[in-house]
């Protein structure tokens, strides 16, 4: 069931293995947009996923929490098997963030709401204590002071760090991001990875969807290259950038450092 | 003039039932619409299917074939019986039809207000583990009521109104159109200023609605 933690490069010695996709498959209508898929993503580690547009990025990062589910193969979360449907998946999502390309804060709700309301109502944590925690996590991505605004009213790198805070609130196992800047100003790009970075120095598995290279050879254990639906290649961020193995990835590298 | 003052009491009475007609109408309405929305957009595709042919099929129906089915298929075959007093008992089986009916007309209006929410933040709260129920109370409907407050004061309008086929429909529940015939069948008043005087009645009744819901969705706008 649990693939080889040999296998990966950069993997910490004694993590334990905290999302594990084996031989996973999955298809829209005709096109195969992930084909036998292996990952393993330790506890602590930082993953980051790069390749071309169309590639099945954002597909596998919404696997693992099943908001697209599979056609075969198995996805673990900590152990536990993905369940199909119902509160036992509720449960199961609830344990991983998920921080979005377009932020998809709730707009009727202000920030501070935006944090508490998962806390709240999925772990029936009273709410002072909630308020409390948000409070201290908005402080921590820098937009305290912006608690009681409504998202629309909020810049782009603030409302994804408030996304992010919401994501925190639920102290999560791991945070899936999926393109989390690609949506933002180019003066707001370097808030967010700040932020991002600090959380990966503090042992927070993630798994980022990025073209951030900066970010990825600063934050990243591990860069897993895709392409076609395909995991071509990982390695550490050091070797992948410097010295990628395969014909795709260097095709794909030289294309967006020429950008 | 003095056609309305020396019949005021029947104008009153007919538009007190209409009023209570119209509120407790408009309240089943609400609940059933919400309930068809939340079917149609639940994952169980018999829910989803029994909602839109339940909407479909009342819309599609003459308001008029709704009622006459409320009084002569509800109540008269079927025996279903509210009250002892006949005023009460064709009241609520007018009620159970107009309910029917208005609810499909917000059951449309919150879809279309469900359609303008970001699937996005159906999905954000989906990760967060809200279940499906969570997501529709806390996130989902209350930006899709937001919306569509004002679509929903014409179809809150449009009940008023509607309330003055329940007389005609073999149901002969009392409201103000009734009143209004019943005067002209005695004869003794002027047809035309009765006849303005009721309409005006319900203009009284209704562009109050529209300026409150107008102001409501306003003040409860969205800002995205
Ligand atoms: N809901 C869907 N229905 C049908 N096809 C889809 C759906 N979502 C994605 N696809 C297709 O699946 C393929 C992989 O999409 P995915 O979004 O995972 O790619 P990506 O690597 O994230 O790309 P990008 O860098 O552009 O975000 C693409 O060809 C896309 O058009
Ligand atoms: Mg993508």
């Amino acid at each position: 069931m649990t693939a080889d933690p040999n296998a990966e490069p950069a993997a910490p010695v004694d993590a334990r293995p905290l999302v594990v996709l084996t031989d996973v498959n999955k298809h829209f209508g005709e096109l195969h947009v992930l084909r036998d898929i292996n990952l393993t993503v330790h506890s602590g580690e930082v993953v980051v996923v790069i390749g071309p547009s169309g590639s099945g990025k954002s597909t596998l990062c919404r696997t693992v929490n099943r908001l697209e589910p599979i056609d075969n193969g198995t996805i673990t979360i900590d152990g536990q098997p993905l369940p199909e449907e119902g509160r036992g998946l509720a449960r199961l999502r609830s344990d991983v963030g998920m921080v979005f390309q377009s932020f998809n804060l709730f707009s009727h709700k202000t920030v501070l709401e935006n944090v508490t309301l998962g806390p709240v109502k999925v772990r029936k944590v009273n709410k002072s204590e909630a308020h409390e925690t948000a409070i201290r996590l908005l402080e921590r991505v820098g937009i305290a002071d912006q608690a009681d605004k409504y998202p629309a009213q909020l810049s782009g790198g603030q409302q994804q760090r408030v996304a992010i805070a919401r994501a925190l609130a639920m102290n999560p196992k791991v945070i899936m991001f999926d393109e989390p800047t690609s949506a933002l100003d180019p003066e707001m790009v370097q808030e967010v990875l700040d932020v991002m970075t600090s959380l990966a120095r503090e042992g927070m598995t993630m798994i980022v969807v990025t073209h951030e290279m900066g970010f990825a050879r600063r934050a990243a254990d591990r860069v897993v290259f895709m392409a076609d639906g395909r995991i071509v290649e990982e390695n550490t961020p050091d070797e992948f950038f410097t010295n990628p193995a395969s014909e795709r990835a260097r095709d794909f590298l030289s294309k967006i450092l020429t950008h | 003039m003095d056609d309305i003052f020396n019949n005021l009491d029947s104008f009153v009475d007919g538009f007190s039932w209409t009023i209570r007609l119209t509120l407790v109408s408009a309240a089943f309405a609400f609940a059933i619409g919400v309930l068809l929305t939340a079917m149609r957009v639940s994952p169980v595709p018999l829910l989803r299917a029994s909602a839109t042919v339940y909407v479909e099929t009342i819309r599609n129906t003459p308001l008029t074939l709704v009622l006459l089915f409320c009084g002569l298929g509800l109540g008269n075959t079927m025996q279903l019986q509210f009250s002892d007093r006949v005023e009460w008992d064709v009241f609520w089986l007018a009620v159970v039809g107009l309910s029917a009916y208005t609810a499909c007309f917000v059951a449309e209006s919150l879809r279309a207000g469900i359609n303008t929410i970001p699937f996005g933040q159906a999905e954000a709260a989906r990760s967060l583990g809200l279940t499906f129920g969570q997501n529709l109370r806390l996130i989902v409907l209350p930006q899709a009521l937001r919306t569509v407050i004002g679509p929903l004061g014409s179809v809150f309008i449009a009940l008023t109104k509607n309330t003055t086929v329940a007389s005609v429909a073999g149901l002969g529940v009392q409201e103000a159109s009734r009143e209004m015939r019943l005067l002209f069948d005695q004869g003794q008043t002027d047809v035309l200023v009765v006849f303005i005087g009721f309409a005006i009645g319900f203009i009284i009744l209704t562009l109050p609605v529209g300026y409150f819901f107008g102001w409501l969705s306003k003040r409860l706008a969205v800002a995205r």
